[in-house]
């Protein structure tokens, strides 16, 4: 029964963003700096996923396939598809989940508690259209860039790990890279990116916008939001592939 | 003129107060008073609309508000100012921008008019040199005193103000009083006051709105407060006495 009526209330929300989008003079301001926020900002942390992750994919897939039955540049094959396809947006996705996620909750919450999201609204403001409409657009928009940034950098730090680690010189790893590289699976990766600042972004906003009951409240709506966008990511990430693939 | 009819509240199964009739004239100030977990402040966010009841209707010059759509409701707020009891200053702009964030919306002002504006407004609650402080840097009192300034800032017709003197010193809480008769008289509002503060109640209310047992249990002027013998409100009042004098 909570559970739907938290249903009713996350559709509601997305109504009311969704009908407040013509208020552009509302939002503008606070769009371009959810973009710095949330794309800019975020710049560092993905540059570090990204690259870690075609490393270390790069030495395991190497440790894995460590027998003359393949050629060596199938790595680099394994490591491009895998990073553009799969990694490159999840593992972003879930670390972008606690960094954006976590900071979009805490400051609507502590905005709801402290009575500031009211003050908005007996302005005669549209809360709503001020505050979660131009996460959610920065989201969706800035995610797919993220995703890009990861993605080749995952492919970098999976060239430089297997040089440097003396498995397959770069050229090799190139090759298998574009041997079985496939236009579509960055169009789906982006996709993907999109669909998960999407979720990130609409229920952290919906979790901080509905707090509740103080310090312990926001700090609720902050766990919440972080858990459940995990989750909503990888249950996504099922449908996405079991549909597209 | 603000009518309050029958409104009723419940969150959940947990009854707020139900049943609540009264009228507020133009240009009165209103007090209303009960024990803290009362509901007064429920009721004050059910005046614009921030609230909605379970049952009943708020007219404000012959419409409900509960009945308006969403553009005409927050033309509707447009004319109400708020004093929230924390102040509700935005965290992320300093003292002068909050005074400012609803000229800057809401009005087409040059910013030299909006300048001019918001230094007469801090000029009016006696904090000239705030402007460039960060919220964080500001004291109890001066954060009531910056969020009645930018209550007051779109000149509105009703002033609310939840819990003014809660958490200050008497000092300060006599000069948040001095402000809310000045308001009034200055911009001839109509001013609601949530508090449960007897002393501030005999220097600023005329009228008096008593929430107890769930409902509207007394209502009436000032002067027929002091002579009431209602024996909830003298209880109440007593006890404000008894602290008062010890």
């Amino acid at each position: 029964m909570e559970a739907l009526r938290q249903l009713g209330q996350y559709t509601l929300l997305l109504y009311q963003a969704l009908r407040s989008v013509t208020e552009f003079s509302t939002y503008r301001k606070n769009l371009f700096n959810e973009f710095v926020k949330i794309g800019y900002q975020s710049i560092p942390i993905i540059i570090l996923v990204g690259v870690f992750t075609g490393a270390v994919l790069t030495l395991q897939t190497a440790y894995q396939l460590d027998t003359d039955l393949y050629p060596a540049y199938i790595v680099g094959s394994i490591v491009a598809q895998s990073v553009i396809i799969e990694l490159a947006a999840v593992i972003s996705g879930l670390v972008l989940a606690g960094k954006v996620g976590a900071r979009i909750s805490t400051e609507l919450g502590t905005m709801r508690v402290s009575e500031q999201i009211d003050a908005l609204e007996s302005m005669g403001f549209n809360s709503v259209a001020f505050l979660v409409l131009p996460r959610i657009f920065a989201g969706i928009l800035m995610f797919p860039v993220l995703y890009i940034i990861a993605a080749t950098l995952g492919v970098i730090g999976g060239v430089v790990a297997g040089a440097v680690d003396g498995i397959l010189p770069a050229a090799e790893f190139m090759k298998g890279a574009r041997s079985f590289f496939f236009p579509e699976d960055v169009v789906f990766g982006i996709l993907k990116s999109f669909v998960f600042g999407f979720v990130i972004t609409s229920i952290s906003c919906f979790k901080g916008y509905n707090a509740y009951g103080g310090a312990e409240g926001v700090g609720n709506a902050t766990t919440q939001a972080t858990v459940l966008s995990c989750i909503y990511i990888l249950l996504s990430d099922f449908i996405l592939s079991a549909i597209l693939l | 003129m603000i009518e309050i009819k029958n409104i009723s509240k419940s969150f959940g199964d947990n009854l707020i107060w139900e049943n609540v009739s009264f009228k507020i004239e133009d240009g009165e100030t209103l007090a209303v008073i009960g024990k803290s977990g009362c509901g007064k402040s429920v009721f004050l966010k059910h005046l614009n609309a921030l609230l909605y009841p379970d049952s009943g209707e708020v007219i404000i010059d012959g419409k409900n508000v509960f009945k308006l759509d969403y553009s005409e409701l927050r033309l509707m707020r447009q004319r109400f100012g708020i004093l929230f009891q924390g102040g509700a200053l935005f965290d992320s702009i300093n003292t002068f921008e909050n005074i400012a964030f609803p000229l800057r919306y809401f009005t087409t002002d040059s910013d030299a008019e909006i300048k001019k504006k918001v230094q007469e407004a801090l000029a009016m609650v006696n904090l000239e040199e705030a402007g460039n402080k960060a919220t964080s840097e500001l004291s109890g009192g001066m954060r009531k005193r910056v969020g009645l300034a930018r209550a007051i800032i779109l000149k509105p017709d009703y002033l609310l103000y939840d819990e003014p003197t809660s958490g200050l010193d008497p000092q300060t809480s006599d000069e948040i009083n001095e402000l809310i008769v000045s308001m009034a008289d200055s911009f001839d509002l109509t001013s609601i006051v949530i508090t449960h503060d007897m002393h501030s109640v005999l220097s600023i209310a005329e009228k008096v709105a008593f929430l107890d047992s769930q409902k509207l249990s007394w209502f009436g002027s000032i002067d027929e407060m002091k002579k009431s013998e209602h024996p909830p409100l003298v209880e109440f009042t007593t006890a404000s006495e008894y602290k008062i004098k010890t």
